[in-house]
């Protein structure tokens, strides 16, 4: 274990030592006091990326791959025995990385503030191992023709140049070289190599404790011991709390580096998502076994957030608007507990209780989610959102359906946005069901959908919207399913 | 020498990138806060934020701070040697006390600040104030302020012949109304400041401002000092437009006291809700309009009252609407117009400078207006934009003739063709023929934009250039640098002038003691006024320098050429020495080898009562076209292509043109899309507070609202003789063709009714807007359906 108030970390390929770590130090701040002044805070919630970082992590096949996270939201005790690259570590004035090397001629930075953290995105997409010219999707408007992911920067805002010199240097990168080249890129070198693992940590300071354990049984022994701790995952929810509203806990444990939470298993009756993994993990490691999900991910706030994020952090903060919970209650997702007691799995349908509420137990933690196979056939993910991507959403509304012939055999509808807790459509789904799936059955079942939860006026959308935006969802998936019949039989 | 004519070899005119380009991405580019962990001792200041949008301070009790470990102390109204104010109006008062100033103007206003060794102290200082208040009624929308009749400033009329003749003669008249909203600058960096005093005892402050010496004066007259007791310096900002020309005074100002009174360097930094909460915004509109055509579909009166929301204080508020009135003709000749402006006072933050200082706010205006009126014309709304042009020799409501109004036609008649909008307008019909819950719209928009401060004697400038023997250059001018690439330009204006390469000439960071009494960097007029003035110093030394080599070369001083760090006699390239030679030689003569360069924009005059005069040196002029598609479920869209052309004269440096260009696009589709400022107007315990008060809450442009095909062009062979080597002003006027955008997104929520109605869209012109808007025709559809029946 790290000692109780210092921590060993790799920034930039030294060894540092941080002394006096506060239990809610973040990375960023960290950084900015030793001089790593490139890493910017705009935000401190993880919505512009002026703060972005890559980080070493471990891939599925021993080696270590480079992704980018917000500093802001990155608290140091989770960083013990990480290594961090900045801006700073990618290239000098004279030595431009790649990245910075195609920004800086083509303009891709005005005022600049925001440019180290674009340049810290696009090289963890520059260094994406699954990326290459074979990879190139076809017809989609944010992919570049070497493969560069525009998602990639979806979570770093520039106000200065309207994005498309940004975009023009992302599309001229290459390759980085080969593995077996002489080490002229030591990050493309670091890949090859053994990724740092999640070191078992605990700080004791007078403002708190932090904990890392190793194990879920330690973990869970944390938790009976300290029934109040804040459980910390990926940490996208909890660093916005620390930094904006300014919460503070008196014990902190962070959860996601634990080996049972973190695998990814299929039997035939089930798909199971460790509640550890991040969604980056799961969103490369599924693929389209669960389509639902593959049209999900990029909706999920950005590439930065998802790389930290957690399926056990999204239900565990229980929030009304939480993203995953209306895709999860379409699939009809179990959430696995896990607590002194051994498990248990509540269909989420019944997990929430009431605003940010649910049935987890004092000592419990979430170990996995369970999609049940086999899965329905038909699908649709509607986020209703000022901006495309990268927003919270006024109303998210997941459809699972399953016909036989004409008719609705089982039909899933997750709803987020329009009440206390995301719920599911009952009445919508009660009324279609058994009956044929045809426009006039689905124009009256929209109707009631439109009257169900209590939503909002807020300064995301009026209630009226709201409630016009379930009706509409479901024409939309209605108008979709047919179209793509249509299209099919064609 | 003249202003406006290139030598036919020089850097103006290359596409080279930003000059700190290389800084900015391998994270060295320094900005005001990257400075203070360079300080020892340094202290953090937390604002006290007041909880009510309306209130009297009653009591403030700060004795529980300094119990607080870590407080350093509190600053409060009794802390202030000098004046108590952190504006120019004397509106502003920077802190309070119990013995006043106690009125508490907004949701969120700072009442005092606590000095800490940590932020963490700090803010734990500021809570354990205690703040006792009563809460008084607050008005929060501009209608709330229209009906208790609160007004601020003055009231000024723009006004050109009989607005009630004009309507006894229109064929057609038509009235409305129209709001919308401001918008948050959301410049990535916060405002901040560092003041300490130096080794020479006198105050020093980095301050991210785009006015330094505005800073200047407001922390002397604070501190009770002389404006030559205080020195500002800005390296660069990470954004401004218009934010930081004159919100960071108080900020300065706060750590400056600071400094003063502990002796330690003080930080100020503005965290995202603290900027959001405490500093002003682009003017939220109403507009009432009554507009009158002639048979043709000609403009022929229009009479029109603008009330913009100013907030709780002037600040900026009377030049920003004499702005608007100054641009609600656009790009159209008005025989008859009458325009009442007003600004409403409100218990909100106080609404400051935003890229287009109003003028954005007036242009709309009258493009609604056209917009909603074209289908009553039975017109394209392209053709009545088109009809409506002024000509040359026409001149605007206030009496200026329209300078190169030749090219309005022109860039126009460019654009359709070069999009191909014919064509494509054709296509959009066929599509939208084929899709009923999808349609497309597409529009075409003028640009016509007045350059120069309103405000006359701000149209100057100073530079101060200075060679050294090696023949090195170093500049300094008056300008700040946000990331419009001014300092670029300066660098290219400079080695143009002295026949030198970019790279023997190096800028140093604008302060207030290398160049005094500057004007902000704003009003689009940087490049303008000090590429004058630095064209000016450069002329000067030049001038002297050419005498010096026409002796070593044996001929008259005016056949000397300075051309890439060669000088040569005129014809004789071969025959010439480097221009570290000369200025060796020079020296060893005894000449002056730095000047102090000075430039004054010439024939400007405006009388603000009368709202008449030539308040700017020319028109920049530019149009875009858009292209949207929207959902007929969701009201969302995705802009799939955009167009643009403008015209920035003959650029100096392209490539920061462009980026001008396109970035206010971007910028100005995020102010009429997506952007959208709630503040709570129930009743209730929070009322004034902003609710969007967050990135998470408050959207910019991503790179998804980026357009899907983007094609951007500068008018070619452009060359304006008024400036400096033939060069137009460029930071603001793009962001107005983003009006493009809101016009298609009009066309396509009509497309869903009948045609022939006019089509109301709010803005911004949110996903929920545009549902709306499509909503209302497809009722009136379906109302036509069941009529026909």
């Amino acid at each position: 274990m790290s000692n109780l108030h210092t921590l060993e970390l790799t920034v930039n390929g030294q060894p540092r030592v941080a002394g006096n770590v506060r239990p809610h130090t973040t990375l960023l701040n960290w950084l900015r006091d030793q001089g790593l002044t490139g890493c910017k805070e705009g935000c401190a919630e993880g919505e512009c990326g002026a703060c972005a970082v890559l980080m070493a992590r471990a891939d599925e096949h021993g080696g270590t791959r480079l992704e980018s996270v917000n500093a802001c939201l990155v608290l140091m005790g989770s960083v013990a025995g990480q290594e961090v690259v900045t801006a700073e570590g990618l290239g000098h004035p004279g030595t431009l990385h790649p990245v910075q090397h195609e920004l800086a001629v083509r303009g891709g930075s005005q005022c600049g503030y925001c440019t180290p953290g674009f340049v810290v995105s696009m090289a963890a997409e520059y260094y994406r191992p699954e990326r290459s010219q074979t990879e190139q999707v076809t017809g989609d408007a944010h992919h570049g023709p070497n493969g560069f992911d525009l998602h990639a920067l979806s979570g770093n805002l520039c106000r200065c140049t309207g994005y498309r010199p940004i975009q023009d240097a992302a599309y001229a990168l290459g390759m980085p070289p080969e593995s077996d080249s002489a080490g002229t890129d030591p990050l493309a070198q670091r890949r090859t190599q053994t990724p740092p693992m999640p070191r078992p940590t605990h700080l004791s300071t007078p403002d708190g404790d932090f904990y890392r354990p190793g194990t879920l049984a330690e973990a869970l022994d944390l938790l009976a011991a300290h029934p109040d701790a804040k459980v910390l995952a990926g940490g996208t929810d909890w660093g916005v709390e620390v930094n904006l509203r300014h919460a503070r806990a008196g014990v902190t444990i962070a959860v996601d580096g634990l080996p049972e939470l973190r695998t990814l298993t299929a039997t035939d009756r089930f798909i199971e998502l460790g509640a550890g993994l991040n969604l980056s993990e799961i969103e490369r490691r599924l693929g389209n076994q669960i389509p639902l999900l593959r049209e999900w991910f990029p909706h999920f706030a950005s590439r930065l957030i998802r790389n930290n994020a957690t399926l056990g952090g999204n239900l565990g903060t229980a929030s009304p608007i939480g993203d995953s919970p209306p895709v999860l209650l379409a699939l009809d997702a179990g959430v696995v507990l896990v607590g002194p007691q051994g498990e248990r799995e509540v269909p989420l349908a019944d997990y929430f209780t009431g605003y940010r509420q649910t049935v987890r137990l004092p000592g419990e933690l979430i170990r996995a989610v369970r999609i049940p196979l086999p899965l329905a056939p038909l699908t649709g993910f509607y986020k209703i959102a000022k901006r495309r991507f990268d927003d919270i959403s006024s109303v998210a509304v997941g459809i699972a359906l399953e016909l036989e012939g004409d008719t609705v055999q089982r039909l899933r509808i997750g709803l987020g946005g329009v009440a206390a807790t995301p719920i599911r459509g009952l009445k919508a789904e009660a009324a279609l069901t058994g009956q044929v799936w045809n426009k006039e059955n689905v124009r009256l079942a929209a109707k009631i959908l439109g009257t169900e939860g209590t939503p909002l006026d807020d300064h995301r959308a009026s209630s009226a919207y709201r409630a016009a935006m379930l009706e509409q969802t479901l024409l939309k998936f209605y108008f979709e399913q047919t179209t793509q019949r249509q299209e099919e039989l064609a | 020498m003249s202003l406006f004519e290139r030598p036919p070899l020089g850097a103006v005119g290359d596409p080279v990138p930003h000059e700190s380009a290389d800084l900015h991405v391998t994270g060295h580019a320094l900005y005001t806060d990257d400075l203070g962990v360079r300080l020892h001792n340094l202290l953090h200041a937390w604002p006290l934020q007041a909880p009510h949008a309306h209130a009297r301070l009653l009591k403030l009790d700060t004795s529980p701070v300094l119990s607080v470990p870590g407080v350093v102390r509190v600053l409060t109204a009794a802390d202030v040697p000098g004046v108590n104010d952190a504006g120019v109006k004397h509106d502003e008062p920077l802190l309070f006390g119990e013995n006043g100033p106690n009125e508490v103007m907004f949701y969120g206003q700072a009442v005092c600040w606590v000095l800490a060794d940590s932020t963490e102290a700090a803010r734990l200082g500021a809570e354990a104030i205690r703040a006792e208040y009563e809460v008084l009624p607050a008005l929060l929308t501009i209608a709330e302020a229209i009906a208790e009749d609160s007004f601020q400033g003055s009231q000024p009329t723009l006004r050109r012949g009989d607005v009630a003749l004009g309507f006894g003669e229109a064929a057609h008249v038509f009235e409305g109304e129209f709001e919308f909203g401001g918008q948050e600058h959301f410049y990535l960096e916060t405002n901040a400041a560092l003041a300490y005093t130096d080794e020479s005892g006198q105050m020093f402050i980095q301050s991210s401002t785009q006015h330094p010496t505005e800073t200047q004066e407001i922390v002397a007259h604070v501190l009770g000092l002389t404006s030559s007791q205080v020195t500002v310096q800005c390296l660069r900002m990470g954004g401004g437009f218009g934010g930081k020309e004159m919100q960071p005074h108080g900020f300065a100002a706060i750590a400056a006291l600071g400094a003063t009174l502990t002796g330690r360097p003080v930080r100020v930094r503005l965290n995202r809700t603290q900027d959001l909460t405490m500093t002003g915004k682009r003017h939220p509109f109403h507009a009432r309009w009554k507009v009158g055509f002639d048979e043709s579909g000609r403009l022929h009166a229009l009479q029109a009252t603008l009330s913009s929301d100013g907030g709780w204080s002037l600040d900026l508020s009377e030049p920003v609407l004499a702005r608007a009135l100054c641009h609600i003709d656009n790009a159209y000749y008005l025989p008859h117009v009458e325009v009442l402006g007003r600004i409403c006072k409100t218990n909100k933050t106080s609404q400051t400078a935003f890229r287009g200082f109003g003028g954005p706010q007036g242009m709309l205006v009258i493009e609604d207006i056209l917009g909603r009126c074209a289908p009553l014309l039975g017109l394209e709304a392209a053709d009545l934009r088109q009809r409506n042009f002024y000509a040359p020799g026409e001149a605007t409501p206030y009496g200026q003739p329209v300078r190169h109004a030749e090219r309005l036609q022109l860039v126009w008649q460019t654009l359709l063709q070069q999009s191909d909008f014919a064509a494509r307008q054709a296509e959009i019909q066929a599509f939208n023929a084929a899709h009923p819950h999808t349609k497309r719209g597409l529009a075409i928009t003028p640009v016509k934009f007045g350059i120069s401060f309103n405000f006359t004697a701000y149209n100057q400038a100073g530079a101060l250039v200075h060679i050294y023997k090696d023949g090195s250059v170093l500049i300094n001018h008056g300008g700040t640098e946000m990331g419009q690439g001014l300092h670029t330009k300066m660098i290219q204006v400079a080695a143009t002038a002295l026949g030198v390469p970019l790279r023997c000439v190096r800028l140093a960071p604008t302060r207030t003691d290398k160049v005094p009494n500057t004007s902000a960097t704003a009003a689009s007029s940087g490049a303008d006024l000090n590429g004058g003035a630095i064209k000016n110093a450069c002329d000067q030394i030049k001038e002297r320098l050419a005498a010096v080599a026409a002796g070593s070369l044996g001929v008259h001083p005016d056949d000397v050429r300075f051309e890439n760090g060669r000088v040569y006699p005129l014809g004789h390239p071969d025959q010439g020495l480097d221009f570290a030679q000369l200025v060796h030689d020079a020296y060893h003569l005894r000449t002056q080898l730095w000047a102090a360069g000075y430039y004054r924009t010439p024939g400007l005059h405006w009388d603000r009562v009368a709202m008449q005069g030539e308040p700017f040196k020319y028109f920049s002029y530019g149009a875009s076209v858009s292209e949207v598609e929207v959902d007929g479920f969701t009201g969302a869209y995705r802009l799939l292509r955009a167009d643009l052309l403008h015209d920035v004269g003959d650029s100096l440096s392209p490539l920061i043109d462009i980026g001008q260009v396109e970035g206010g696009f971007v910028q100005g589709a995020g102010w009429l899309t997506l952007e959208e400022l709630r503040w709570d107007t129930t009743q209730g315990p929070h009322r004034g507070r902003l609710a969007t008060q967050s990135a998470s809450t408050y959207k910019l442009p991503s790179f998804s609202e980026m357009p899907e095909i983007f094609n951007v062009a500068l008018l070619e062979q452009a060359t304006e003789d008024g400036v400096v080597y033939g060069s137009k002003a460029v930071g603001e006027p793009p962001l107005m063709l983003a009006i493009s955008v809101r016009e298609a997104l009009r066309q396509a929520a009509a497309a869903f009714g009948p045609s022939g109605r006019p089509q109301l869209l709010a803005s911004p012109a949110t996903p929920e807007a545009v549902f709306w808007a499509l909503e209302e025709a497809r009722q009136e559809r379906a109302e036509v359906v069941a009529a026909d029946d």
